[in-house]
């Protein structure tokens, strides 16, 4: 049974790590990473504490819609949990 | 930062990518010297690859379209060794001056 998740459609500005085509899309956690010091911290020089990293999957249908040249196909991004809303 | 969605420049994911470059090239000396750089200032725990891409990012589209890949590199560097209070700008101006007086050419600034 796989954990269906949400990205943040969040636009902040600043050094973000979740690419703008995933905000919003629903995908499937494929694996845990592991815990990782939060990059978006430490793009500014900042104490940053270990975040849960994801590894999430996504159809090409859900990234592109009716674009999408093969609907079936995936894509994995590696993604943090504090850009991850759980379905 | 596109003005309805809030994607910036460097956020290039769906679009068009128009014709891609596939030609070959050496780095000069200077450039991997950079890379070296780049190398050492992450092992010295002076920042993170992640503070490299902030600076790069920041710099803009018009950056991205004027100086070479390296070029951006060694800017980006810079702006996190300032913040980072390794050097100031006034040390970082006398180095230049120094440099610069030794002669026009990379040999001549080799330090003896």
């Amino acid at each position: 049974m796989s954990e269906r998740v949400r990205v943040k459609a969040m636009m902040p500005p600043g050094h973000v790590r979740t690419p703008a085509y995933l905000r919003g899309k629903e995908g499937v956690i494929e694996r845990a990473l592991g815990h990782f010091r939060n990059p978006e911290q430490l793009a500014y020089g900042l104490p940053a504490e270990e975040k849960p990293l994801y590894r999430v999957r996504f159809t090409m249908a859900e990234v592109w819609g009716e674009q999408a040249e093969c609907p079936t196909d995936t894509l994995d991004a590696e993604i943090y949990a504090h850009w991850l809303e759980r379905l | 930062m596109t003005e309805e969605t809030g994607k910036r420049w460097h956020d290039m994911g769906g679009t068009p990518a128009g014709p891609i470059c596939q030609d070959d090239h050496d780095f000069a000396l200077w450039e991997k010297r950079v890379d070296a750089l780049m190398v050492l200032c992450g092992g010295k725990g002076l920042f993170t690859v992640d503070g490299l891409r902030r600076a790069l990012e920041d710099m803009g589209e018009e950056a991205f379209e004027s100086m070479s890949y390296y070029e951006r590199w060694i800017a980006a560097i810079n702006q996190n060794l300032l913040e980072s209070g390794t050097y100031t700008i006034e040390e970082l101006g006398a180095r230049m001056d120094e440099i610069t007086r030794r002669g026009p050419t990379y040999g001549e600034a080799q330090d003896v």
